[in-house]
């Protein structure tokens, strides 16, 4: 056993009302930069649809993630290293900018500066690469908000394998969820894996993935090896970039930006224990379904007293394996079981996780008719295909979709029994395999989820490893080279951008 | 002011030192100053079309070639002596790889070239070095192929040798090297002084990722396993057995070295 913590997080989309102010406070923060204006570290999804980029989850065509040979080996899925070496000149599966979208603005200027027209003065859209006027936008970085566009193109939507999907496309029978997308800092990154310069790496005391930006070389396979398509190539700097978990803030013991600014709460982040020892073997499950509970054999439990030993023994410090037993991630993955690992089958071992959403009664004209499980209306009759969920979260394995939704529905139905009726229904709570307890603590954390139950983030012990004198009066945090940003007006090595040319008025 | 002083004596006798040293101390400089600007500068991103496969054309060739020439050029006379290879075999060898690779690297420039003007995307990211050291290859490929014409009317190897001769008498600091090839045709002199001036921007353009396109294959191929762990530790951690260890046997054990840091 070799003990690793890793800072997880958990985001309950029964609580997610789509409105991206995680993105949009994670882009202020991270990505306003030229060359990454199209990159969005945090991005919410509206499912079903395809996401950005489009079709991400389509391994079969981006080959992003690891896959089992049929000899039993793990290796990423674009191939060996042999392979991956031998694709540096082309990455034949790098998407394109197109792909995500081709990133644009608006000629504000052109209101105040426009002379006196016929015609009532506009902001017209431009490339944010070329300067050039754009005629028509073809794709941003939610083109399918609240189920923009036709069925048949948000149909393409790779979790409707299995599903028979064509009734979802009638407006009585359509479906939607949001999903926030950011990096998983995965316990088996592919992009680490996938980088021929070694740039990337995993932080051995808070598992944060991270791109060393002095030695990316731009070999761009990490964005092809990621398939959750969350490395993005940098086209001003020629290095790739992705989610740092706000690094810096976490190092303090404050949340993410994007946690940090979730007005619905959704958004937890705790300490998991893991066995390092473990991760190979739980990343080749011989079957796709097999790795979700690979990947819960690999958590250690922060009550045994053997793993706190052997924690300890490895330089856990105190407050960490403290932060671990108050987790709220170790909770709602491992004790409640109502979280789940987006994508287990690209055997990355993510750690962001999800809450599955309730969704209505599917049909209300029948909603006397359905089948009631005491009071409880079925999983099943739910509007969002439990198939569909377990696509996304368990390799297609609907068993811990439904346990998970069941213990949902419990808690809401044993709550109201208990506030509007007076009764405390220990029965809803055995039902579902849980005690009113449980259940009430589930409240507490799910349903209030106050600041302190979301976030249990302890300080890394810098103090412990660096010379505080030494940093006196130092730059913090840069982008790189010390104190210098990397990019010089005037410099050898550097270059200047050339101004954007703008629309003129006839 | 220097009367006396020989065209043919500053580019092939002076020049491969200066364009060395620039080539060197640019390149280390740069390194350990910039890393952040060490990169391949990959357009990729912005416009697939017309990169695969010029891209795979261009660096193919172009690896064939420059390897080639090292070796060509860097392998003393008498080893070929001692292994009875005919001059004349050599230089066949060299046209029928050589040439091949050459205009495949030509083609794949051609088009690399041709999208970094044409396409606003490209144009418009593309940096002054960039386009020049981008043009500067286009022309040296176009001038090692016409060198060719000239090679075939003299299989004989002897002007090969004269090349070798020169090539190995400057890095052995033969003052004297520069005369070896005063007499060759002007096409393998503009060939030679285009070579040397691509070494001198060598460390100004992005040409440096070349340096850790040769370097990664071994780190990567080299490196245990594919996952990279980065601690803080000062000491690293003692290896323990594989899923083994008892946490009593833990806290007996010291501190050293396993953790795969970096």
């Amino acid at each position: 056993m070799r003990v690793r913590a890793q800072i997880g997080m958990v985001l309950n989309l029964d609580k997610c009302i789509g409105c991206h102010t995680c993105s949009v406070t994670c882009k202020n923060v991270w990505t306003t930069r030229d060359g990454v204006e199209y990159a969005w570290f945090n991005n919410v999804e509206t499912k079903p649809g395809t996401g950005y980029p489009t079709d991400w989850e389509n391994q079969a065509r981006w080959n992003g993630g690891w896959e089992r040979t049929k000899s039993g080996k793990l290796q990423p899925k674009q191939g060996s290293k042999w392979r991956i070496l031998s694709n540096i000149f082309a990455n034949p599966d790098l998407p394109e900018i197109d792909d995500y979208y081709e990133p644009f603005d608006f000629d504000h200027d052109h209101l105040k500066s426009a002379p006196e027209m016929e015609a009532f003065p506009t902001a017209r859209p431009y490339s944010r690469i070329t300067g050039e006027r754009i005629e028509k936008i073809e794709k941003g970085p939610n083109w399918e908000e609240i189920l923009g566009g036709e069925f048949s193109k948000r149909g393409q939507d790779y979790n409707f394998e299995g599903v028979q999907k064509e009734i979802y496309g009638e407006y009585e029978n359509t479906f939607m969820m949001y999903l926030p997308r950011l990096c998983e800092h995965c316990l088996n990154p592919a992009c680490a894996a996938s980088c021929p310069s070694g740039a990337i790496y995993k932080r051995e005391e808070d598992g944060i993935v991270l791109i060393d930006q002095e030695k990316c070389r731009g070999w761009r396979m990490c964005v092809s090896g990621c398939p959750y398509k969350k490395v993005y190539y940098n086209w001003e700097t020629g290095k790739s970039e992705k989610c740092t978990l706000c690094y810096p803030r976490i190092e303090s013991g404050n949340p993410t930006v994007c946690s940090e600014t979730c007005v619905g709460r959704i958004r937890y982040l705790g300490v998991m224990l893991y066995d390092a020892d473990k991760i190979q073997s739980a990343a080749n499950a011989p079957t796709e379904q097999e790795l979700y509970d690979a990947q819960l054999d690999v958590f250690l439990d922060p009550f045994d007293p053997v793993v706190i030993e052997t924690a300890r023994a490895d330089g856990i410090p105190e407050d960490w394996i403290s932060a671990a037993q108050e987790s709220p991630i170790w909770k709602m993955a491992m004790e409640w079981k109502v979280a789940f690992p987006l994508h287990p089958e690209y055997r990355t071992l993510p750690m962001v996780w999800y809450i599955p959403p309730l969704s209505p009664i599917q049909n209300a004209a029948e909603a006397g008719k359905i089948g009631m499980d005491g009071m409880m209306p079925k999983v099943e009759d739910l509007r969002i295909p439990v198939r569909y969920l377990a696509n996304m979260l368990t390799a297609g394995d609907e068993a811990p979709v439904v346990s998970a939704l069941e213990r949902m529905m419990a808690m809401r139905a044993y709550m109201r029994s208990k506030t509007v009726e007076g009764v405390i229904d220990e029965g809803i709570a055995a039902r579902v395999g849980l005690s009113g307890r449980v259940i009430e603590e589930m409240y507490k954390i799910m349903a209030l989820a106050d600041y302190e139950d979301r976030f249990v983030i302890p300080t890394t012990h810098r103090e412990q490893v660096e010379e505080a004198y030494d940093l006196k009066g130092g730059c913090g945090f840069t982008d790189s080279n010390g104190c210098s940003t990397g990019t010089s007006k005037v410099s050898l090595f550097g270059k200047t951008r050339k101004p954007l040319k703008m629309p003129e008025a006839m | 002011m220097f009367p006396n002083l020989d065209i043919n004596f500053v580019i092939f006798g002076v020049m491969p030192y200066v364009a060395l040293t620039v080539f060197l101390v640019g390149s280390v400089a740069r390194y350990e100053r910039d890393p952040f600007t060490w990169k391949s500068s990959s357009s990729q991103l912005l416009r697939r079309k017309q990169l695969i496969l010029g891209s795979v054309l261009f660096h193919v060739g172009i690896l064939t070639v420059f390897f080639g020439h090292l070796a060509g050029l860097f392998t003393p006379v008498w080893v070929l002596d001692a292994l009875g290879i005919p001059y004349a075999l050599k230089q066949w060898m060299a046209v029928l790889i050589g040439g091949p690779a050459g205009f495949a690297a030509f083609i794949g420039a051609s088009m690399l070239l041709h999208r970094r003007l044409s396409d606003p995307r490209i144009r418009v990211t593309s940096s002054y070095p960039d386009i020049i050291i981008m043009v500067l290859i286009w022309i040296q490929l176009a001038v090692g192929l016409l060198t060719i014409t000239q090679t075939l009317q003299h299989m004989d190897g002897a002007e090969m040798v004269l090349f070798m001769n020169w090539s190995q008498s400057i890095v052995t600091w033969n003052i004297n090297a520069w005369t070896t090839v005063v007499d060759v045709h002007w096409l393998y002199k503009l060939h030679i002084f285009l070579g040397l001036l691509i070494a001198m921007l060598f460390p100004f353009t992005r040409l440096v990722h070349m340096l850790s396109g040769l370097v990664a294959p071994f780190r990567y191929l080299f490196r245990s396993g594919y996952q990279i762990v980065r601690s803080r530790r000062r000491a690293p951690l003692a290896r323990r057995g594989r899923n083994a260890a008892t946490a009593s046997q833990a806290h007996q054990r010291k501190t050293s070295d396993t953790q795969p840091a970096e």
